[in-house]
């Protein structure tokens, strides 16, 4: 009777408290890896692989080595919801990375607030922090504050009639309604507002129409990779020189040169990531970006983009909440991630509160302009 | 900017459109004719002719890229006849149509190893991303003059093969009446094969010569498959002349509707026009609905 007394309480006591320090602690990654979305989750995934790696390389966190159980969505929300399961249910993740998109992670937010699940996305969409979800977080700057750079740049150019042209898809959509919302507020009035399909091969005719009306006189494009290229490229066939404003998804050098010599002089606002080059000494996120920048570029053979990132400041949040809880209880890490300050990310600065999930202000962001096929950071 | 150079501009956006709707169309066609199945992976060429020539194009000088390019697609095309559609033959019809929408999705996926997700492109042709020819106030690519010219071409060869070349019209007897075509000695299986190593031919070469403007990604063949079905519907199944009026018809049509609707019911207008014209004339407009035609497979 006794030995049964012993084995029970053994049991209840493993199955309350952590695992014991030697076994490592999993952390779950949603990327869209291959799929629509792929330019984002491509790039998460690398990252998150060689970071794990550096850090248990270097030990792991609080003596733990770290775990990454990676699952590849391609984008859509139906597997995402799936592969949530998946790692809230049998692999008892500590938290949850991702998913890459909007879509993915709205069809997500609930399922991991109700099975207290700690999801730090990688998509932009303000829905995803507001109204604020107790265990979701997100890293990447918010639409709102890519629009609201966008029409103060403009107004420093003395703009005030745009056109606006986005995609069908969710990445278009939510860029759309942020731009409509904060319009009135920055005094840009839009006189024009074309939604293609964003599978489009060529948009000769959408912009057509944009040249046909004369009181355009800037074009803010928001899609994702080809479209985005293909705007430009198509504008400049039509002989249209007014300025082209794109969404912060531009940010990777891949689509400069695919729109090649039509991406020069567009305008779009980006992370710092971009422009390490040019940041001075003392900039605060100097040090990270720059380490970042060069670890992936040599591992990888490819430019490193704002995406890799985001998924870059998705580990670093939990890890560090990780760090100050001290142990892989996921409610006193979470507790922790929300109470973070001054974690420098790729990003910007994060600085998280009970009401603030995402952590960034609009400093997070830079004007960024082509030159040259190089992105510098925009100066009027 | 003037009202006629406007109208002018969105013809030329219409004809560039169409005329890669059409060289799609005038797949479909090829092998319906030759063999009575619907080819849903048409688009996977044009990927594949882009795709291919832009990894050679590394290499080589772009007019080997695209040849090159154009040659080994074709090869896949007769290769997957041989492989699958031939051993096939006792299948019904339907069978053998979504095989082809399995191979569509079997060559995107193959295509996503091979290559990766990334978008990329072949250099123009002539000029740059930011040269434009103007005429009459109206303004466009270089490329798009490539794109039109090289489906003229294509078009006429196509038409010049067809008619006067003794394959060409062995291929135009397997369609019209294959017991006929096989008593007077026309080894039926191997037009077969040829039907479709052609159009993959013209499938590849119409990648190649949008990619600079459209960009190639494993993904975009699908979409531009669905036109070109559209397109081929539109004219009329089994007559490639009117594949490319109907490709035309379905870029024009989408310019127009983005003249005066939002720019988002442009694929709606042009598929409500389409079932229009399918309820009036389920033949197509050019197409013949001689009892000939309804084929026994």
């Amino acid at each position: 009777m006794a030995g049964i007394g012993v084995l029970g309480t053994l049991w209840l006591t493993s199955s309350c408290s952590p695992p014991p320090p030697s076994e490592p602690v999993k952390i779950g990654a949603l990327f869209s890896v291959t799929g629509p979305a792929s330019f984002l989750g491509a790039p998460e995934e690398k990252t998150v692989q060689m970071r794990i790696e550096q850090i248990n390389a270097a030990g792991g966190i609080n003596g733990r080595k770290l775990q990454l159980v990676v699952k590849d969505t391609a984008g859509s929300p139906e597997k995402a919801v799936s592969f949530a399961k998946q790692l809230i249910e049998e692999e008892k993740v500590l938290a949850i990375l991702g998913p890459s998109t909007s879509g993915e992670t709205m069809a997500i937010k609930d399922l991991c607030e109700q099975n207290q699940m700690l999801l730090v996305s990688c998509a932009a969409a303000e829905t995803i922090v507001n109204p604020v979800a107790r265990y979701v977080f997100k890293v990447p700057q918010k639409d709102s504050q890519a629009a609201t750079w966008i029409y103060r740049t403009m107004k420093e150019k003395g703009i005030s009639n745009i056109a606006i042209v986005s995609s069908t898809d969710g990445f278009g959509a939510a860029g759309k309604k942020q731009l409509e919302d904060l319009a009135p507020a920055e005094g840009i009035t839009i006189v024009a507002n074309e939604v293609y399909d964003k599978q489009a091969t060529d948009l000769t005719d959408v912009l057509t129409k944009i040249k046909g009306n004369p009181k355009v006189q800037a074009v803010v494009n928001w899609s994702i990779v080809p479209a985005q290229s293909i705007v430009a490229k198509n504008m400049k066939q039509l002989g249209m020189d007014m300025p082209l404003f794109q969404s912060h998804g531009f940010g990777n050098r891949k689509y400069v040169q695919q729109a090649g010599a039509a991406a020069e002089g567009i305008l779009f606002p980006a992370s710092r990531l971009l422009v390490v080059e040019d940041l001075p000494a003392n900039h605060p996120q100097k040090e990270v970006l720059a380490t970042y920048k060069k670890d992936y570029e040599s591992r990888f053979k490819e430019d490193v983009s704002t995406f890799g990132g985001h998924a870059y400041d998705a580990l670093l949040v939990v890890v560090e909440a990780l760090k100050k809880a001290g142990e892989p209880e996921r409610e006193k890490v979470r507790d922790a991630l929300e109470t973070l300050t001054g974690v420098v990310g790729t990003a910007g600065i994060f600085n998280f509160s009970p009401t603030d999930h995402t952590g960034l202000d609009l400093t997070a962001f830079e004007m960024l302009t082509v030159k040259d096929g190089q992105f510098v950071a925009y100066k009027q | 900017m003037q009202n006629e150079s406007l109208a002018l501009q969105y013809l030329l956006s219409g004809i560039t459109k169409g005329s890669i709707y059409a060289v799609v169309a005038i797949g479909f066609n090829l092998i319906y004719s030759a063999t009575g199945i619907i080819n849903f992976a048409q688009g996977e060429f044009l990927m594949l002719g882009g795709m291919v020539a832009v990894t050679l194009a590394a290499y080589v000088p772009l007019p080997v890229a695209v040849t090159g390019a154009v040659a080994l697609v074709a090869l896949v095309g007769g290769l997957l006849e041989l492989a699958f559609f031939r051993r096939l033959r006792r299948h019904s019809i339907l069978h053998l149509v979504i095989i082809t929408m399995g191979l569509s999705i079997v060559i995107q996926e193959t295509a996503l190893h091979i290559w990766d997700e990334k978008v990329r492109s072949l250099p123009y042709f002539t000029g740059n991303e930011v040269s434009s020819v103007r005429f009459l106030g109206a303004a466009i690519s270089p490329q798009v003059l490539w794109v039109l010219g090289t489906v003229a071409l294509a078009v006429l060869g196509l038409h010049f093969f067809l008619r006067y070349t003794l394959t060409g019209r062995a291929m135009r007897a397997c369609s019209s009446n294959p017991e006929a075509a096989m008593l007077a000695g026309i080894n039926i299986p191997n037009m077969r094969t040829l039907a479709f190593g052609l159009s993959a031919a013209l499938g590849a070469l119409a990648g190649c010569v949008v990619s600079p403007m459209t960009m190639t990604h494993y993904e975009m063949g699908a979409p531009l498959a669905i036109k070109g079905f559209a397109a081929a519907i539109l004219g009329g199944l089994g007559n490639p002349m009117a594949a490319v009026a109907g490709g035309l018809l379905v870029g024009l049509l989408e310019a127009a509707s983005v003249s005066c609707l939002p720019a988002v019911y442009n694929d709606v207008s042009a598929f409500v026009i389409l079932l229009l014209v399918i309820f009036v004339r389920p033949q197509g407009l050019w197409g013949a609905l001689a009892p000939d035609r309804v084929r026994e497979h």
